[in-house]
């Protein structure tokens, strides 16, 4: 069965990413690296891919002719996707091991002296329609 | 290569079996304080007799033969001790004396378990500093007395009082479970921690360094690192002391007085320290969960990784700050955090960063942040208000060094303003 991990920023998301300490920067990137080094070992791993920040983003539609109309960055939202695994799993508790996980990534989350994580940065799970199999 | 002079090896080689053979010992009797007791005969037996007549073959084995050797002769005069008072002997199961075989088992985790123990929550921190210095690190009662510069009685007490509240919890030897052991490490982390301090800066007296300790703290936390490699907060706290403990020789002068980071002479510090300390801090950050002894380290790889002091990286520094003052409301953190800001924005940033902090409880009494307003009141050219601040560090600070670089500070700062003391007035 296949899952969409999905990792939320929210709207400073981006300019608290640039002010990161170098160290810190340089670890998260290592450690995403890791991650998808061992998520392809395991056979899990599908496709991972981190977006740019929504500064450039745009609403589209069709305008006359088909011709796109685009709108600026969208300002009512509290939070932008920032990145994505998609993971083929033998069960929806393994794709919640695997949130679990890359929930301690660098930056994201910080951990007191009893090991416990003080700041949550959520992942949503999400299962993925893709065949009839996974729909029974 | 020579080799260290041969008692100095006896020694380095009974600190490092003593936990192993406690471990074995508590293991098999579960009474940790008489364990205790035999495991430091045993230590003292073989000291006397090692340096004149060698080390046997198969010193470990050696010293818990003794060591149990003990431990039957206690048990053996509990059991008539009770019999006299009329109690079943049988009734507890420490008193049965057991069959000595030739080597026990020994279980890696035993240092472990041993050093949960001697870190319980339950113990104030000074009587557990003391407790694993003794049982883990196997120093003598008089090694950890001199250096705590307290009387040997006092380090006794301490030792005695730990073991009976340890009785008194009855906490069970043995290696505690995931959650356990989470919670556990912080305390056996935090106790390494101060140890290491302890010996770094010391909290009182006149010498700074206290270079025992501080190595101990390295040894034994490297025990833990070597038990637990994968635990980034072990590393971390393991990459802290050596990024920190390099620049011990730069951090005095000829007559023991403190030179501050910015003009140390940073050829003095040992590279070989820095560039383990900082593969082991790397190595833990990127694992993720990052913690406080990681972020720490990373804020003394920075210092450490600056040619001059001048090219210090105060950008990262503030921010690695920030991201510790998520983890912790130690207001010490805060004060460096001011302290990196000052450095990036200049000293009013700081000033006012630090000028909440002044009603802060924990820091009443503390020379801290006193000597840090001066330094940045000084820096924005506010000199007497500098020296008035340099003058109030000093008077709070129980360390001879750091007494005498502030009033040395007040001092030069007051002659600099040209308004010395009446009677040596030169026009």
């Amino acid at each position: 069965m296949k899952y969409m991990l999905l990792m939320n920023t929210p709207r400073d998301g981006y300019a608290q990413y640039m002010s990161w300490p170098k160290k810190i920067l340089e670890a998260n990137i290592a450690f995403m690296q890791a991650m998808s080094r061992k998520l392809s070992a395991s056979g899990e791993l599908v496709s991972t891919q981190g977006l740019a920040s929504p500064q450039q983003a745009k609403l589209v539609r069709a305008g006359q002719g088909g011709k796109p109309i685009t709108d600026g960055v969208f300002p009512e939202s509290k939070e932008f996707l920032a990145g994505y695994w998609l993971v083929d799993v033998e069960s929806p508790q393994r794709a919640y091991e695997i949130a679990a996980e890359v929930s301690t990534a660098p930056g994201g989350t910080v951990t007191g002296a009893d090991g416990k994580p003080l700041e949550h940065f959520w992942i949503e799970v999400r299962q993925v329609m893709s065949s009839v199999e996974d729909l029974k | 290569m020579t080799s260290p002079r041969p008692d100095l090896r006896v020694e380095r080689l009974l600190r490092d079996l003593a936990p192993q053979v406690l471990g074995a010992v508590v293991r098999r009797y579960r009474d940790f304080a008489a364990s205790e007791d035999a495991v430091q005969e045993a230590l003292i037996a073989a000291a006397a007799q090692w340096p004149d007549e060698g080390v046997p073959d198969n010193p470990r084995g050696w010293l818990i033969h003794v060591a149990l050797r003990r431990m039957t002769d206690y048990v053996r005069s509990e059991i008539a001790r009770r019999n006299r008072e009329v109690v079943v002997a049988d009734e507890d199961p420490c008193v049965v004396a057991p069959t000595i075989d030739s080597e026990p088992v020994l279980d890696p985790d035993d240092t472990l378990v041993l050093l949960f123990m001697c870190c319980h929550p339950a113990l104030t921190s000074a009587s557990a500093i003391a407790l694993t210095l003794r049982a883990v690190g196997g120093l003598t009662t008089a090694e950890i007395a001199k250096a705590f510069l307290v009387p040997e009685s006092t380090i006794g007490q301490r030792i005695s009082r730990a073991k009976r509240s340890i009785r008194a919890s009855q906490v069970p030897f043995r290696t505690p479970d995931a959650d356990e052991r989470a919670q556990r490490l912080g305390s056996v982390l935090h106790v390494l921690y101060l140890v290491f301090n302890e010996g770094y800066t010391t909290s009182a007296g006149a010498e700074l360094h206290r270079i025992d300790l501080s190595n101990e703290a390295i040894r034994l936390t490297r025990e833990v690192h070597n038990l637990l490699p994968d635990n980034g907060e072990v590393s971390g706290l393991l990459a802290l002391m050596l990024l920190t403990d390099a620049r011990r020789a730069a951090r005095t002068g000829a007559h023991g007085e403190l030179i501050p980071l910015d003009e140390q002479d940073r050829a003095l510090w040992d590279r070989q320290a820095i560039a383990e300390g900082e593969a082991l801090v790397s190595a833990a950050l990127s694992q993720g969960s990052v913690g406080e002894y990681q972020l720490q380290a990373a804020i003394a790889a920075v210092h450490d990784e600056a040619a001059r002091a001048e090219d210090t990286d105060w950008q990262e520094i503030r921010a690695l700050y920030g991201l510790l003052m998520r983890i912790t409301d130690n207001p010490l953190v805060a004060v460096n955090h001011a302290i990196a800001t000052a450095m990036v924005e200049g000293p009013n940033a700081g000033l006012a960063l630090l000028a909440p902090l002044e009603g802060d409880e924990r820091l009443r009494g503390s020379h801290r942040l006193d000597a840090v307003r001066a330094h940045l009141l000084e820096r924005a050219g506010e000199r007497r208000a500098a020296v008035e601040l340099f003058r109030g560090a000093a008077s709070k600070t129980t360390s001879v060094p750091e007494r005498n670089y502030l009033l040395m500070k007040a001092a030069r700062l007051k002659e600099a303003i040209g308004g010395g003391p009446s009677w040596t007035s030169r026009t």
